[in-house]
């Protein structure tokens, strides 16, 4: 039922993804959120490098509780997606390929989505002690003053998530 | 009595409920969960072959065990159920027989939310400035502090580890004093449909009626302090949960927004007396991950 994701995405398996397809990723994702979005955005705006290569990136909108002593990450659940919604389409535009989050989007995005042939995968709200489980490493890559905020890359196995609005645009949020 | 309690025992209390708050949920959710569940299968297999619902009634079968999966990880990790443990909101109930010094009560409160938030991983979620620096106070303090007179004997401070996701969705009517009970149930229900699969469904909806409208944003609070499933003792205001709840479910939202049979894990109204001229009607939604906790001082020796 679940299908196997080595990351990063490779167009082909993109376009082969439907909603509400079940996926486990395995790879690494970049972490952002509300800050984040808005100080890339900012730097794209003044055309300014990005501390990241967003070309074939993932990200997930999350900011982690404190780490326990045994494991690499503590409770890391996906944050609503929609707050991102004003900065999404830049960051497509800018190479970005998928989104992890969870609850519905806007249409601006659903938009952007079908322009760009991305994808929008929703994890499992409130489930931060499961995904916690699932993180193998992680490092901040910038914005280290945003403190569980900041811009960071984590290395996930077995990560799962449903296809929430695939590559043709059509969503599972009616 | 107040000049008895020991502060560093009352804030150790009050860490360990935090604590214990931030990785168990009330029984009455998980049974109210697992329902969610029987109910959401029983008709899954009712649909046809080609019946579009199949896919919405799987994924939300996917949520509420993914759910119950994290459940168990948190108890068996010891970690927060969520990374949003929230602001923390306490509502101390000050009895007839109790003299409270505040100043000194909420920096026992402060001291036993710090507590917690180093011991039990929670996450810092609190900035010190809304709108300019936004800078993590890196504490999760301060806390939302509501200071309530209270009839019952003895001190109760109640907490909720309320979580943005579901805060965020919070809503506010302002109704005609004519519009009765249907007014109030589609003045709700058009609230939740609004917060959609945001709020993180399933989901419990806190209503508060009447006061002010700041008074009635309060009372829809403390509505979602209720233990959940546990009706109104007016029977008018608990067939009025009712309706709002059959409204709610109909609105198909299901757990994680995916669409699903059911939604609510529970309605709670509280109502106040309000002005000749208005109807104040303010809905507060909780996620699935509902964590309240109580500490009870003098009065009675539960916790």
């Amino acid at each position: 039922m679940k299908r196997e994701i080595t990351l990063p995405f490779d167009r082909r398996t993109i376009e082969s993804l439907g909603a509400y397809d079940r996926l486990s990723l395995n790879g690494s994702l970049l972490v952002g959120r509300d800050q984040v979005h808005q100080r890339l955005c900012q730097l794209l705006g003044e055309g300014k490098p990005l501390p990241a290569d967003l070309r074939g990136e993932t990200i997930y909108y999350m900011g982690p509780a404190a780490a326990p002593a045994q494991l690499v990450m503590g409770s890391c659940g996906p944050t609503t997606s929609a707050r991102m919604d004003p900065f999404t389409p830049s960051l497509l535009e800018a190479g970005l390929v998928a989104m992890i989050g969870k609850g519905p989007r806007g249409d601006t995005v659903i938009n952007s989505i079908k322009l760009h042939g991305a994808l929008y995968l929703v994890a499992f709200g409130g489930c931060g002690a499961l995904y916690a489980t699932r993180v193998t490493g992680s490092e901040t890559v910038a914005f280290e003053d945003l403190g569980p905020e900041a811009l960071m890359r984590i290395h996930v196995r077995d990560f799962p998530v449903i296809v929430g609005i695939d590559s043709r645009g059509n969503s599972v949020f009616g | 009595m107040m000049g008895e309690y020991d502060p560093a025992q009352l804030a150790r209390q009050i860490a360990d409920a935090l604590i214990d708050a931030s990785r168990h949920l009330e029984s009455s959710l998980i049974t109210r969960m697992k329902h969610m569940a029987d109910v959401t299968e029983r008709e899954l297999l009712s649909l046809t072959t080609g019946d579009a619902r199949r896919n919405r009634y799987e994924a939300s079968l996917e949520v509420l065990r993914m759910i119950m999966e994290n459940l168990g990880t948190a108890d068996h990790r010891e970690i927060p159920m969520c990374q949003d443990t929230g602001m923390v909101v306490a509502f101390v109930a000050v009895g007839p027989d109790i003299q409270v010094d505040m100043a000194r009560l909420s920096k026992t409160i402060d001291q036993g939310i710090s507590m917690a938030a180093r011991e039990g991983c929670f996450r810092n979620s609190v900035v010190a400035d809304p709108v300019f620096e936004r800078h993590n106070t890196g504490t999760n303090l301060p806390p939302v502090i509501h200071w309530l007179p209270s009839d019952e004997p003895g001190l109760t401070i109640r907490f909720m580890l309320k979580g943005f996701g579901s805060e965020n969705c919070t809503a506010l009517a302002m109704l005609n004093p004519t519009a009765g009970s249907d007014g109030v149930v589609v003045a709700v229900t058009d609230m939740v449909r609004k917060a959609g699969g945001k709020p993180c469904p399933p989901i419990v909806v806190g209503v508060g009626i009447g006061g002010t409208a700041e008074r009635a944003l309060l009372l829809s609070k403390m509505a979602l302090l209720r233990p959940t499933g546990e009706a109104h003792p007016d029977p008018r205001y608990a067939a009025l949960e009712q309706e709002i709840e059959r409204a709610v479910q109909a609105l198909g939202i299901g757990p994680g927004g995916f669409g699903g049979p059911l939604t609510a894990l529970g309605v709670a109204v509280e109502h106040e007396q309000t002005h000749i001229a208005g109807l104040p009607v303010a809905v507060s939604i909780s996620c699935w991950a509902d964590r309240k906790a109580a500490v009870v001082l003098g009065g009675c020796d539960e916790t």
